[in-house]
């Protein structure tokens, strides 16, 4: 039995589509996959291969991915609709997990490691600290969304406004490429880099929009 | 024997400092006194650096590890992440090397480097080096004071302020071709921090010749201020009139100052200044007023508003 079947989709593409056991594994392969930076963190950490100044190198790292996995959620469906390979939706909960994961490890060892529990000090930064003030709300934002991305939730909430709610999601990485922007000194490519990507993702999203906006306009 | 450290630290905190040096310190004295009669024509990152007396400003801070301190640089002339510069800063030639001073100042000259290291005793200081990033580390340099060139030049009556340019030579340093600051990297002290005696002219760290991405092959370093005052790989030493601005300053005015003077009750915009992690600690420490140098240097600025003139 094939673990990919072909078919001819209405456009005249080809689409695949894997059977149940092939997604399982396709999941998996992805799940594993997403956990090689933390993987390589605790090796190096275990190592002490993190150079001199390890807790800034678990913050960043941290920080990092948890961006690039907003960006990857975000880019599930851009990528399925210009594919025309709509199983690869089924990804997309799993990375937005990911995302979810790497935000709460970057806030723990924010909390933990640099600040270790000084809440007068953390509260001060929340209030004065530009980067934080900003990147402080965009992880909090995550957290409905986790909390609500189970099948049960799902059918709680109704399609149309867990759809609604899940739109944060687009306000939490742009808060998160901001909080990168203030926090550099002076070289701003990296974060530049992951504005340019979360640019060209959420025009995809406008660029759909307004062509459905236009098409659903009755001909005169 | 004058000590450079402050008082408030616990008895409990000093290590001795025979734990680090005691041999070393032995077959360096023994191995300087042979060498210094037959001083190489010149000497590279690595090589010890000969006759080298310990001076009178040591800390009981606990040294951070030569590897940490050669492995975590600010130095964009090489990238601008910390590891970059120890992996890149290999393509910095330091010899031949000449360091031009100038301006308003008598004699003006253009000393070779070997010429430089000779000035005058060479001897060793243990410093704190706090970053304006609320990082920081224990360094042991090998230099002279800054006066001691200085008073060479006899600056005149119109030098108020001492220039540190910086080498500009994007093919042996690679991140000046990218235009994150205004190559050459320039900054400045004002003439009386400039010849403060706890202002050194750096050759070296660790007893041995200063490695590259520590800014080889002469450096100052300026104690009390944020680690960005302290220019590396200098070409020249200009003396003026006019305040200069300094590159970072130039860059984001708002956030780096002229005096840049190490002070945890005035914050950068975007971060506390309060506390500083020393490299190889968990925990934060308190930062102290002039990183702990106040009561040698605060006099520099009586009177003066600190936030103002951060």
């Amino acid at each position: 039995m094939p673990a990919w079947t072909l078919r001819n989709s209405s456009s005249g593409r080809k689409r695949l589509r894997p059977d149940k056991n092939t997604l399982r594994a396709v999941k998996a392969a992805v799940f594993l996959a997403a956990l090689i930076p933390l993987a390589r963190l605790a090796a190096g950490a275990a190592l002490g291969t993190l150079g001199a100044n390890p807790i800034e190198k678990i913050i960043r790292t941290t920080g990092y991915w948890t961006l690039s996995f907003l960006l990857i959620t975000l880019a599930v469906t851009p990528l399925r609709i210009l594919s025309a390979q709509p199983w690869l939706a089924r990804l997309r909960r799993m990375l937005g997990l990911f995302a979810f994961f790497y935000g709460t490890l970057h806030f723990t060892s924010y909390l933990v490691l640099d600040q270790f529990f000084d809440w007068p000090a953390i509260l001060k930064d929340i209030a004065k600290r530009p980067f934080i003030t900003v990147g402080f709300p965009s992880f909090v934002l995550l957290i409905p969304l986790a909390v609500t991305s189970t099948d049960a939730m799902m059918r709680r909430l109704g399609g149309k406004r867990w759809q609604r709610l899940h739109r944060l999601v687009y306000v939490s990485a742009a808060g998160g490429v901001v909080h990168y922007l203030w926090l550099v000194k002076k070289d701003i490519s990296d974060p530049l880099r992951f504005a340019i990507l979360l640019a060209m993702l959420l025009g995809f999203r406008a660029i759909v929009l307004l062509r459905r906006r236009r098409h659903a306009v009755p001909a005169a | 024997m004058r000590n450079a450290c402050s008082p408030k630290i616990a008895p409990s905190e000093i290590t001795p400092r025979d734990m680090y040096y005691g041999r070393r310190r032995f077959m360096q004295t023994a191995a300087g006194a042979a060498a210094a009669a037959l001083l190489p024509r010149w000497l590279s990152a690595g090589e010890k650096l000969p006759g080298v007396r310990t001076g009178a400003y040591l800390l009981p801070d606990a040294l951070t590890s030569f590897e940490d301190v050669t492995h975590y640089n600010n130095f964009y002339e090489f990238g601008t992440d910390k590891e970059s510069p120890s992996r890149t800063a290999g393509s910095l030639k330091t010899r031949p090397w000449t360091v031009a001073v100038d301006g308003e100042v008598q004699k003006p000259k253009v000393f070779d480097i070997d010429e430089l290291l000779k000035l005058a005793p060479l001897e060793e200081r243990i410093y704190r080096l706090r970053c304006v990033e609320g990082w920081s580390m224990v360094v042991p340099w090998v230099g002279f004071p800054l006066a001691e060139l200085i008073k060479r030049v006899e600056p005149t009556g119109n030098a108020r302020f001492a220039e540190f340019i910086t080498l500009h030579d994007p093919a042996q340093m690679p991140g000046q071709k990218s235009a994150v600051l205004d190559w050459p990297y320039r900054e400045a002290l004002r003439l009386d921090e400039a010849m403060h005696p706890l202002t050194l002219l750096v050759f070296g760290l660790y007893g041995e010749v200063l490695p590259n991405q520590n800014g080889a092959p002469v450096r100052v370093m300026v104690p009390w201020k944020y680690g960005f005052k302290s220019a590396k790989s200098i070409v020249r030493i200009r003396f003026v009139e006019q305040q200069p601005v300094s590159t970072w300053t130039q860059a984001v005015p708002s956030e780096y100052g002229f005096y840049a003077n190490v002070n945890p009750e005035v914050d950068h915009p975007r971060w506390s200044q309060a506390k500083e992690r020393r490299l190889g600690e968990f925990f934060k420490r308190p930062t102290l007023m002039f990183n702990g140098y106040a009561e040698q240097v605060a006099h520099l600025y009586a009177g003066m508003d600190l936030k103002k003139f951060f």
